[in-house]
């Protein structure tokens, strides 16, 4: 048993990802942070739709029980949407690199306080 | 009973602002079209008459843009006498107005004159709602269309002024009058003008008080202190909007509105009962005295006449405060009589203007023997202004007294008298210098004595017609007080 | 195929969004994409009329009856936002080429047809979906197009805040997956019909008060309500200004949509109000949320920034009407949704059109435009009417509701505050319209002013004449918004 271990694990991920998103100034670091939250959603998705004992819901005469699939569908697509956003972001960043020259937010920020923005 | 005249009177002078930006390289024909518009206007506002006379309440609604909230136009007395005064004196100001912009050589003729006629048309609008929300888009139409009139002269001073102009205007109707509009509606569920008002036991007296203050507070072109202080900067105007506009159409839709809402939406008989008009009652009074002592103190010409409007506008806020039937009688009359004597004076100080580009009082020594109409007429005005038979002027200041001698307020009638004292103080010295100052001696030098030069004739006839207008308003007041009558028992 | 009208709308854009990737005709990629628009538009306003009876169409797709498929259900609510949806991006999709001949956008042109075709479709599928774990799902293609919309403007801050906004926005839309993944462990479904029918009976279940709690915040990021409204300001300044129009009249206002469709679809009114009292949170955010972004609208120099402030405003006014939650306060927030789509589209498509001619949006570069350009400024002067709220314009409708809603209460307080802000909206718009009318003639202005192009001042005017019609025609607007209030209260009571 592992009681709601799950959760927590997730949790700590969850918070963990966040954390980084928000303090890290590094661009590709918020990309990281922001992953890491995402995954946690993923794994808590499919934690979720676990069954104990149960197996992977192909019907078959030897099995009675089955996960429910329902959730990891749901998480495929997640998935992709997080794939995509992370390429876009990754892309952004390219570009906001060749614009600033650099991808350090502080330094990103002093850059547009000199242009007078 | 449906009847597209209201809606007519509005479409009209719209029509006519039309017409005038069509015509804008043809300047004979665009001022033609301006004066016939004006004259049809007229004959329009005054067929309406006759149903009114007769008892009925022409009515055309238009649209109704939220459930149980109908906006329209209905003709009853009180604004059928504001459209009457507002669109007939439109006539001779739209005279005066081709005289004194074409002699002074002003600029962009076409946009002031479509301006204008887009003013008239709100005005018209304010005279004829059914309901607040009407009236109070046409309120704002009024301000909006005005201001470029008021920026005409596009000089950094003339900007300022329109800027405090639009500020105080807009600022007081959005944040004030819009909210006592919405609180009504809230109490009473309708907006409609209905006679005995629709207020009557819905609220307590401090909410009535407070409602009360909203309102006129909120009607800022009734120019009640401390939300006065557009009326003075709005002078820096063409004489002729200053005319047209701070005389008649822009101050006179603020007092119609306080007294059609004191009669048709908050009740005589409420006002009466509750007192909730003390508060204003008292500001008016102290407006009226105050705006007299600075009159006393200004100079310039124009500037004296416009404290002297703020002043005569407190009367009118005080008459319908007053709550009782010859109070609002007076109030109702107080409306014509002063609009045809201000328009008078101011008429006179464009004239004077035009002939010789004097603007301060103590420039006017001895110009009476020159322009001896202009003289005459302002004279005329004045002591209408001042309340003296034989003008018009006087029989409104006689029901205002009878109003505070029905409602037992001592103090106020002293006031209402000595204000009259200062408006002799400030008003008739002008008249004096005029006639019995010499000139100053390099003027006198210039022309032989006795020479007349007056302005052109265009200005000089609207000014004799408006100052035989207040003698003619002394004697057939009676007309108008049979009229209005029926609205105060 | 009357009966296939609800996924039809979603599906021109879809299968259209494609093709245009690969069209490298710039006109031939207009012409597709303003062909699917106006196709969704006709189906909408059809929509409209099926549902003007107070019906709800329910189409299910694939012909999987829900609760196993996905349904898409069309009631009144939805259908006044997707006439607003597919209505604003007809118009705008006419003044799409004349904005898009600036140089760096012009070489991109298809891509940005790809993009506003994705973002168009999947607002529509947010709006008609049935189904809550769609809603994300959508939710993530409008953000991922719209990120990439932001992106394609000329300056470098424009991929900064669409970079910006794409980190606030994905964690709002994984809040909103948690938030759909914790409903689904309590009630064991995904089909909103079925959860408001399960969340009563949960009312004290931990799992469903924390999934309604990472649903607010989720939808509050996309909402731009306050204090989570920091990535609309820029993202509004920095985009290429069409586009700006489109996500300022559409985005936003279906990100209201979901959080109305939520607290009263599926969460339930009586959760929201009664068990968690999460109205007066919504109260106290909507009422610095208008003082604020009134505020900063006040101090701002680019015109586009100015009304990206004042949007922050307008939406915590749609808030407040969720947070009065009476039939009067949520018909102002639906009625609003609508009008301040007209208000924002009208006045964004003249700044697009200026930045057509003049490459900047500045207040002080573009001073005494108006003795230039008086059609386009005066476009630009309705829209301001209209956003201050001047009767006669639908800006009014709304905001009088909102106004008697609050009275109701006899909330004085917050009455205070919306006059307040409607006065400074008059004060910031006046400053915009007092620079353009009054001041002299700047050097740019005098050297390059004139007119918005054709194609731009057309759409122009249309919008602008719209916000007089639907303040003085209210049928459509009121009648569907009176519907869905009725509709929005009676799942809940």
């Amino acid at each position: 048993m592992i009681g709601l271990l799950n959760y927590w694990v997730v949790f700590a991920l969850m918070l963990l990802g966040l954390y980084m998103t928000i303090s890290s100034s590094n661009l590709v670091k918020k990309v990281v942070g922001l992953n890491i939250f995402q995954t946690s959603v993923f794994i808590f998705f499919i934690s979720m739709g676990k069954v104990t004992g149960g197996t992977a819901p192909i019907l078959d005469e030897a099995y009675s029980a089955y996960s429910n699939p329902l959730p990891h569908v749901l998480i495929l697509t997640a998935i992709v949407v997080g794939v995509a956003t992370t390429a876009l972001a990754l892309a952004l960043i390219v570009r906001i690199r060749e614009g600033y020259g650099s991808i350090e937010e502080s330094y990103i920020r002093d850059k547009d306080r000199e242009s007078g923005s | 009973m449906s009847n597209p005249i209201p809606a007519l009177a509005i479409c009209l002078p719209l029509l006519g602002a039309l017409l005038v930006l069509a015509n804008k390289d043809r300047p004979n024909l665009r001022d033609g079209i301006s004066l016939v518009t004006t004259v049809l206007l007229f004959f329009l506002v005054l067929s309406l008459y006759g149903p009114v006379m007769a008892g009925e309440q022409p009515a055309w609604q238009f649209i109704s843009p939220i459930p149980g909230l109908a906006m329209g136009f209905r003709v009853e007395p009180l604004g059928l006498m504001f459209a009457t005064v507002a669109s007939g004196l439109w006539i001779v100001t739209t005279v005066y107005a081709i005289g004194y912009m074409r002699r002074n050589k002003e600029k962009r003729h076409t946009m002031f004159f479509f301006c204008f006629a887009v003013a008239i048309a709100a005005a018209m609008g304010v005279a004829f709602s059914a309901d607040l929300l009407t009236l109070f888009v046409f309120y704002e139409a009024l301000t909006l269309s005005t201001y470029p009139l008021v920026a005409h002269k596009q000089t950094k001073e003339a900007r300022r002024g329109a800027k405090i102009y639009l500020a105080f205007l807009l600022t007081t109707s959005i944040g004030l009058l819009l909210v006592a509009i919405i609180a009504t509606y809230a109490t009473a569920g309708t907006l409609q003008f209905t006679p005995g008002g629709v207020l009557t036991d819905k609220l307590s007296v401090t909410g009535l008080t407070i409602l009360v203050c909203l309102f006129c507070f909120g009607i800022g072109k009734a120019a009640l202190m401390p939300v006065h202080r557009w009326l003075p900067s709005a002078m820096v105007a063409p004489t002729p909007v200053s005319a047209l506009l701070h005389a008649v159409a822009v101050v006179k839709a603020g007092v119609f509105t306080i007294v059609k809402v004191v009669v048709y939406i908050i009740g005589v008989d409420n006002l009466a009962q509750t007192g909730a008009g003390d508060i204003v009652l008292w500001t008016a009074a102290f407006t009226l005295t105050f705006a007299s002592v600075i009159a006393l103190r200004k100079d310039n010409l124009k500037a004296r006449l416009a404290y002297s409007t703020v002043a005569q506008l407190a009367y009118v806020v005080l008459g319908a405060m007053l709550a009782n039937s010859a109070g609002l009688l007076g109030a109702s009359m107080q409306i014509p009589m002063h609009a045809v004597g201000k328009i008078t004076l101011f008429f006179c100080a464009g004239s004077i203007y035009v002939a010789t580009h004097k603007t301060e009082i103590s420039q006017l020594d001895g110009l009476g023997h020159r322009m001896p109409f202009t003289f005459a007429a302002f004279f005329i005005g004045s002591v209408s202004i001042i309340g003296l038979p034989p003008m018009g002027g006087a029989w409104s200041k006689w029901f205002l007294l009878m109003g505070t001698a029905d409602a037992q307020q001592w103090i106020l009638m002293g006031l209402l008298l000595l204000s009259s004292l200062m408006n002799i103080a400030y008003l008739l010295p002008i008249v004096g210098r005029g006639f019995f100052r010499p000139l100053p001696a390099e003027e006198a030098s210039r022309l032989p004595a006795g020479t007349i030069e007056e302005s052109p004739m265009t200005c000089v006839i609207p000014l004799s017609v408006t100052a035989a207008g207040c003698v003619a308003l002394f004697l057939y007041a009676d007309a108008i007080h049979d009229f209005l009558l029926p609205l105060f028992p | 195929m009357s009966a296939q009208l609800p996924i039809l709308q979603l599906l021109f854009p879809l299968i259209a969004a494609p093709i245009c990737s690969l069209l490298h005709n710039r006109n031939a990629a207009w012409l597709l994409s303003a062909l699917a628009t106006w196709a969704s538009l006709a189906t909408a306003i059809g929509l409209y009329y099926q549902t003007a009876n107070g019906a709800e169409l329910i189409y299910e797709v694939g012909g999987w009856p829900p609760p196993w498929g996905i349904s898409v259900n069309i009631d009144s609510l939805n259908a006044l936002v997707l006439l607003l949806i597919t209505g604003m991006a007809s118009v705008l999709v006419v003044a799409f080429p004349a904005s898009l001949t600036i140089q760096w956008l012009g070489s991109r042109a298809r891509l940005y047809y790809t993009a506003y075709l994705l973002c168009f479709a999947s607002l529509i599928g947010i709006t008609i979906t049935g189904d809550a774990f769609n809603v994300f799902v959508f939710l993530e293609i409008s953000s991922l197009s719209t990120y990439a919309l932001v992106a394609m403007g000329r300056d470098r801050r424009a991929q900064l805040a669409a970079f910006r906004y794409l980190i606030m926005g994905t964690v709002g839309a994984t809040f909103i997956l948690i938030s759909v993944g914790l409903l689904y462990m309590a009630t064991g479904t995904l089909n909103m019909a079925d959860l408001a029918e399960r969340i009563p009976a949960l009312h004290d279940s931990t799992v469903v008060r924390a999934a309604f709690g990472f649903f607010i915040v989720g939808a509050g990021v996309k909402v731009a309500m306050f204090p989570m409204h920091f990535w609309l300001p820029s993202a509004y300044s920095f985009a290429p200004s069409i586009a700006s129009a489109f996500l300022a009249a559409t985005a936003t206002k279906v990100a209201v949509y979901v959080m109305l469709r939520f607290i009263f679809g599926v969460f339930g009114a009586e959760l929201f109000f009664d068990v968690l009292a999460l109205d007066q949170v919504f109260l106290a955010l909507a009422v610095v949320g208008i003082v604020v972004g009134s505020l900063a609208a006040l101090y701002q120099d680019d015109i586009k920034a100015v009304l990206a402030y004042s949007s922050v405003a307008q939406l915590s006014y749609m808030v407040l009407g969720i947070a009065v939650g009476t039939a009067s306060g949520l018909t102002a927030a639906v009625v609003h949704i609508f009008n301040h789509g007209l208000i924002k589209a009208a006045l964004f498509i003249v700044l697009a059109g200026i930045f057509v001619r003049f490459q900047c949006t500045r207040l002080s570069d573009l001073a005494g435009l108006g003795k230039f350009a008086p059609w386009t400024v005066g476009a630009f002067g309705v829209g301001a009417m209209s956003l201050i709220g001047i009767p006669g314009t639908a800006g009014f409708i709304s905001k009088w509701y909102l106004l008697l809603s609050v009275l109701e209460h006899a909330w004085w307080f917050v009455a205070l505050v919306i006059i307040a802000s409607s006065l400074l909206a008059l004060a910031y718009m006046w400053r915009v319209i007092d620079a353009l009318w009054l001041k002299e003639p700047s050097q740019l202005v005098t050297e390059r002013g004139r007119e918005a192009p054709l194609r731009m001042l057309i759409p122009a005017w249309v919008l602008a004449l719209a916000n007089f019609f639907f303040g003085i025609d209210t049928t459509v607007t009121l009648g569907a918004a009176g519907r869905a209030v009725a509709s929005l209260l009676g799942v809940s009571a």
